[in-house]
């Protein structure tokens, strides 16, 4: 389901397997206790570099298990079972203290775009793999979280238009061009892994405190991290 | 420590000296009282700021080595300087630094703290050093960052990456407005874009009146920190799960058996 790795200074979360790497509540269970794992075991110039397997790097939420409840009641309460389980997800990545990185190999739907916009850092591949909002598709509302997620991370009205009510699957190209993610230069998973390390370990020799490093990060995205509930661990002097 | 000359409609106020032009308690009152000395100037409202240096540094932040001989200097420095750049956000003229040496922490802070910055492109960057000298950023400097660099990339270019910004990064980031040669060049442009401003003939007041309003969050963050005691302030909102979400999802898993067809197709 999902592995870490320690590689010198570098914590490496893979999501394994060739399948579409949904977030259920096993997989979420999964990945936030590998999260806690490397936060637990950080230190000086640690740097963390997630990425997947196979064709996906995640599709979203895991719409076939809710469906599988049997009925609407089921099915809604499975899904906000998930939309609320994958909340400390997202706040363990920007409560980590040390830089993060996503290296996207394939595509990012729904949740799965959440999670990899959560890194500080995001290269994506320029020959296979897109980026996709698909609730406006499937007629789901955002959670407020993943508004908030967009409202701090992407910049421009026209980005998150395209990205929230156009229902574009969006390549890495244009995902440059509009600042959603930082590098698409990579054509080829090897390509895109390579260059994250590359960053990871140039990132891993400042030897940056963490509990710092986390508390900046915090302080950047101040409306996203209060609906997280997150606050930055050391008070800033004035 | 610092000089204030006036050409004509520009004031040209300069930090001084051959030195890191740190942000000491006296410096940063010598700054104020300049700008208190430009407010009342007659023709002030029909002016402009130039803001610059001497030497290798714009600025190099506060005075760190005095704050940890006597750690309450730290809090007075902070506290001059929310003071000094409010003064700075409600001046009733356009304001341009002309960046002719390093500008690191409180000293980029300051930089940014202007309408314009113009920088050198030969030497020199901007650099918010707080995260490699193992400290957090103020929420007020975080509502300025926030204020003057647009992309959510460059904002963790800046205070997470703390890269060491050259005058074409900056222009690319959306920080410096133009880049010049040498100091002198980017100095001599300062006073062209000085002398094209007051050309143009606006009213300093409704000028400094509209830039409160379009800085107001940093107003806002400035004035927080002043009343607050030691500790984060936590003010976002925070919407809570609500029952219109599960209505409306309710009826999307109506249509959800195509949908999962569909979007399985990559």
């Amino acid at each position: 389901m999902c592995t870490l790795e320690k590689r010198g200074d570098l914590f490496l979360l893979t999501l394994t397997g060739d399948d579409e790497h949904r977030f259920h509540p096993d997989t979420i269970a999964s990945v936030l206790s590998l999260l806690e794992q490397a936060k637990s075991q950080s230190t000086r110039g640690s740097v963390l570099i997630t990425t997947a397997h196979g064709k996906f790097f995640s599709n979203g939420f895991d719409l076939a298990w809710a469906q599988a409840a049997g009925s609407q009641t089921g099915a809604v309460n499975r899904m906000h079972q998930m939309v609320e389980s994958f909340k400390p997800v997202i706040a363990a990545l920007f409560d980590l203290p040390m830089p993060t990185i996503a290296a996207l190999n394939g595509h990012a739907a729904a949740s799965g775009l959440m999670f990899a916009l959560s890194h500080d850092y995001v290269f994506m591949r320029n020959d296979r793999g897109v980026l996709y909002m698909s609730e406006v598709d499937l007629g789901l509302p955002l959670p407020d979280y993943f508004a908030a997620m967009f409202a701090a991370k992407i910049g421009t009205g026209i980005a998150r238009r395209e990205l929230l009510l156009s229902g574009k699957k969006i390549k890495g190209e244009e995902a440059v061009a509009l600042g959603i993610v930082d590098s698409a230069a990579h054509d080829s998973v090897e390509g895109v892994v390579e260059a994250t390390v590359s960053l990871g370990e140039s990132l891993a020799a400042k030897k940056w405190n963490g509990e710092v490093y986390a508390s900046i990060r915090k302080s950047l995205y101040p409306g996203l991290c209060a609906m997280l509930s997150l606050t930055a661990k050391i008070a800033a002097s004035p | 420590m610092c000089t204030l000359e006036k050409r004509g409609r520009l004031f040209l106020l300069k930090l001084t000296g051959d030195g890191e032009h740190r942000l000491n308690p006296t410096l940063l009152d010598n700054l104020r009282s300049a700008i208190t000395q430009i407010r009342s100037d007659p023709s002030s409202s029909q002016s402009v700021l130039i803001t610059t240096s001497d030497g290798k540094f714009f600025s190099n932040g506060y005075d760190l080595a005095l704050a940890a001989s006597d750690p309450p200097l730290r809090a007075l420095m902070a506290a001059k300087l929310r003071s000094l750049v409010a003064d700075l956000i409600s001046l009733p003229m356009p304001t341009i630094a002309a960046v002719t040496g390093h500008a690191s922490a409180a000293g980029f802070l300051l930089a940014m703290s202007h309408d314009y910055i113009l920088m050198r492109r030969d030497r020199g960057f901007l650099y918010m050093s707080e995260l490699d000298i193992e400290l957090v950023l103020p929420a007020w400097f975080v509502a300025m960052i926030r204020m003057k660099v647009a992309s959510p990339a460059a904002r963790r270019d800046v205070a997470l990456t703390a890269e060491k910004i050259t005058a074409d990064r900056g222009l690319e980031m959306g920080i410096v407005d133009s880049r010049h040669g040498s100091a002198a060049e980017t100095v001599e442009a300062a006073v062209k874009l000085g002398e094209e401003i007051v050309r143009r003939g606006a009213d300093g007041h409704v000028y400094g009146r509209m830039r409160e309003t379009l800085l107001r969050e940093v107003l806002h963050a400035i004035g927080s920190n002043e009343s607050a005691s030691s500790g984060v302030r936590n003010s976002g909102s925070k919407l809570s799960w609500n029952s219109s979400w599960r209505t409306s999802t309710w009826s999307a898993f109506l249509l959800l058996p195509r949908c999962v067809g569909r979007s399985a197709r990559f």
